[in-house]
């Protein structure tokens, strides 16, 4: 009797621990977490007409308006690949990270009546949300390898790297870390302060714009002030960018100092954003 | 013994609240507290902050919902918090479930807690019925193995096979509300967090899902917590009770002392109060006669408005009279939530014909297993019969009756009727 005295199964307290991520517990709620993810895929697009088709029409017009404005307009190069192509790797790989960031930074304000009721651990809703857009990233992915294949039958002169194609799902892991980090850390935030809800809405967008989506690069560093060159350069979203495209591609260059670089850069953004996501949802519910 | 085996410990817990709104201040105050805490200090507004008493004007913009709460569950016991209505049940029962965090103490467990303080949560409208169960199971703590062992059953019980792979919206509310509970009552965790106010639905149901809820805690010997405002459930359920007021533990101990202190505590700031007090130039009556006082005890003289169906109410008035009158008497009419008059009586049965000057004290005796289940007001009137009245009738308090009952059940049995007298049947 003596010996289970001390042993509780948990314990619920006042006191914070700066790192108190309890990845068993995620483990324990897993089916959960992958039932979220079917009701996310199931009711997006419920009572539509073109359902899933969505999918695909939303990253094809942007590339053909991207196309038509920075490649026509802006005469912006793309080297020897098709700048339809060109915008379509890059806006799928965005567009992966966008859904991650906007879909997880509002985690705690969608969910308030749940996460209000019940408990489960708070970092399946974000989990949930990264996984099931990876699900689209990946329907999106096969449109771009369609495209692809239709410009290599044109006779383009496409050159897959099939040296670095195993870097391609590190490429979207690291997307997929940045945006969940990322997120997280705008949610616990905007619980608090609605205003950032707000700026993600137009920051995203403008962010893209400084992270080599629509351009190489290389143009980049030619054309743009050094300030911006610089800061489009050490943007690890572009480096992340930049190398898809390579890997894809075969366009523009990559380092391998940089993918370690970028990817120690993903892995902190992530960690930083646990941390405060775990501060946060203990009591975000008074403050909501 | 009892020692053996505490499976639930709650040790000196805290709520602070702000309270207002989240503006300018805000930011500033997060500055403050995170710089103490960045020098290791103590959070400066740990310190500030009132008891919990809503109708009362607060010296700072920080509030105690709970204060220093301790308890200990045993395995197998079923637990009632009661308390009235901003005790601070509904935020022990949100520190219990995890959903936020207390501002002080611990609550160690040696069990998985689930509570259940709404049905339903996370259902989505585009999806069935039948996906509804396996995503709200989840939520709620289960395994899809779980869910899937148990599928044929929580259908079964919610009544809804027909509509089970119909889209949640296309249900009606009761539906919805029946396929909810069903979910939840399927859940077998460690310990169960209940709130009684989830028995809804219609009648039938109702009984179904209170039966199911006595199954859980008496058949299955499971931990159960209880919070509940029903009384008649509390008694039926619980072993063991705690009875919170403003945010601390008012009463600990078995459930039918806590009940009593439940019953007994009166609230001055409600209408429902027990006594009332006039000054002289401030009463209601005549030139001729006064009222000076009423209250409302039970046989023990404990001043109380909330009353067991089978005790016995008191009603204690305390009178002046300021001149000599002869016939005077003083009228009681008892009135029932609905306004009807259950029954009248008048003193000058009891009384002199003629009488003097002086203080006049009457006390009313209603026995024991008469009133219903209801809310009563009581009115008085005092004049000369044909000559004047010396005091208009007036409504000065109320009290309740709370039915318990005897059958076993735990599900209302309030009758119709304005009286529940004990009525004999003699079957031949």
């Amino acid at each position: 009797m003596k010996t289970t005295q001390d042993k509780w199964l948990f314990e619920i307290s006042s006191k914070q621990k700066l790192v108190s991520f309890n990845f068993t517990e995620i483990w324990r709620y897993r089916d959960l977490l992958f039932l979220f993810v079917k009701r996310d895929i199931i009711t997006a697009y419920k009572q539509t007409i073109l359902g899933p088709l969505w999918y695909v029409i939303q990253p094809l017009f942007t590339s053909v308006i991207f196309t038509l404005i920075f490649n026509n307009l802006g005469q912006i190069k793309t080297g020897n690949v098709d700048p339809f192509l060109f915008n379509l790797t890059g806006i799928t790989l965005w567009n992966y990270f966008k859904q991650c960031l906007t879909g997880t930074s509002n985690t705690f304000t969608k969910n308030q009546n749940i996460f209000g009721k019940v408990y489960f651990p708070r970092a399946i809703m974000p989990l949930s949300v990264t996984i099931s857009n990876l699900v689209k990233f990946g329907i999106q992915f096969l449109i771009l390898v369609g495209f692809y294949v239709f410009y290599l039958i044109k006779g383009d002169n496409l050159s897959v790297s099939f040296n670095y194609l195993m870097l391609l799902p590190l490429y979207v892991f690291m997307m997929a870390l940045f945006g969940l980090g990322f997120g997280m850390l705008l949610s616990a935030m905007t619980t608090k302060y609605r205003d950032l809800t707000v700026l993600v809405g137009f920051g995203v967008q403008l962010l893209m714009y400084l992270s080599a989506v629509p351009y190489p690069l290389s143009e980049a560093k030619d054309k743009f002030p050094t300030t911006v060159a610089t800061l489009v350069e050490y943007n690890p979203l572009s480096q992340i960018i930049e190398g898809f495209r390579f890997v894809v591609l075969n366009v523009g260059s990559i380092e391998v100092s940089k993918i370690f670089i970028t990817l120690i850069i993903c892995i902190l953004t992530f960690l930083i954003g646990l941390v405060i996501f775990n501060k946060t949802e203990k009591s975000f519910i008074d403050t909501v | 013994m009892m020692h053996s085996n505490v499976i639930l410990k709650v040790e000196g817990i805290g709520k602070q609240y702000r309270l207002g709104l989240v503006g300018t201040g805000t930011i500033t105050q997060d500055l403050n507290r995170w710089w103490s805490r960045v020098r290791g200090k103590e959070d400066p507004y740990l310190k500030i902050g009132d008891t919990n008493i809503r109708s009362e004007q607060g010296s700072s913009n920080y509030v105690w919902a709970l204060q220093n709460i301790n308890f200990e569950v045993n395995q197998g016991e079923v637990l009632g918090i009661i308390g009235k209505n901003g005790a601070g049940k509904s935020t022990l029962l949100k520190i219990l479930s995890r959903v936020t965090a207390p501002t002080l103490g611990t609550i160690k467990s040696k069990g998985r807690i689930a509570s259940l303080l709404e049905v339903g949560t996370g259902f989505h409208p585009e999806m069935t019925g039948r996906e509804n169960i396996y995503l709200n199971g989840a939520i709620l703590g289960m395994t899809k193995a779980e869910i899937s062992r148990k599928i044929d059953e929580i259908i079964d019980f919610s009544g809804c096979l027909r509509y089970i792979d119909t889209p949640v919206k296309r249900y009606s509310s009761g539906m919805t509300v029946r396929l909810a509970f069903a979910v939840a009552a399927h859940l077998e965790p460690d310990i169960l967090v209940i709130d009684e106010v989830l028995a809804v639905g219609d009648a039938e149901f109702q009984k179904k899902a209170i039966g199911k809820m006595q199954d859980i805690s008496k058949g299955q010997g499971r931990t159960v917590l209880f919070v509940s405002h029903n009384m008649a459930s509390v008694k039926q359920l619980c072993d063991r009770g705690i009875v919170l007021k403003d945010g601390k533990v008012l009463f600990s101990g078995g459930i039918e002392d806590c009940v009593e202190e439940y019953l007994n505590e009166h609230d001055e700031s409600t209408e429902h109060r027990a006594q009332v007090v006039w000054s002289e130039n401030e009463a209601p009556g005549s030139e001729d006669f006064i009222l000076l006082g009423v209250k409302t005890t039970n046989h023990k003289g404990q001043i109380k408005s909330i009353f067991l169906n089978n005790e016995s109410v008191h009603i204690c008035i305390e009178t002046k009279l300021l001149s000599d009158l002869n016939n005077m008497r003083l009228n009681f009419k008892l009135y029932n939530s609905n306004e009807i008059i259950v029954f009248s009586t008048s003193s000058h049965q009891f009384e002199a014909v003629n009488k003097r000057v002086g203080i006049y004290n009457y006390e009313i005796v209603i026995p024991p297993n008469l009133l219903n289940h209801d809310t009563y007001k009581i009115a008085l009137q005092a004049g000369m019969p044909g000559i004047k009245q010396i005091l208009f009738s007036t409504k000065v308090l109320n009290f309740s009756i709370e039915k318990i009952t005897s059958s076993g059940t735990t599900y209302s049995t309030v009758l119709p009727g304005v009286i529940a007298p004990n009525i004999t049947w003699n079957i031949r």
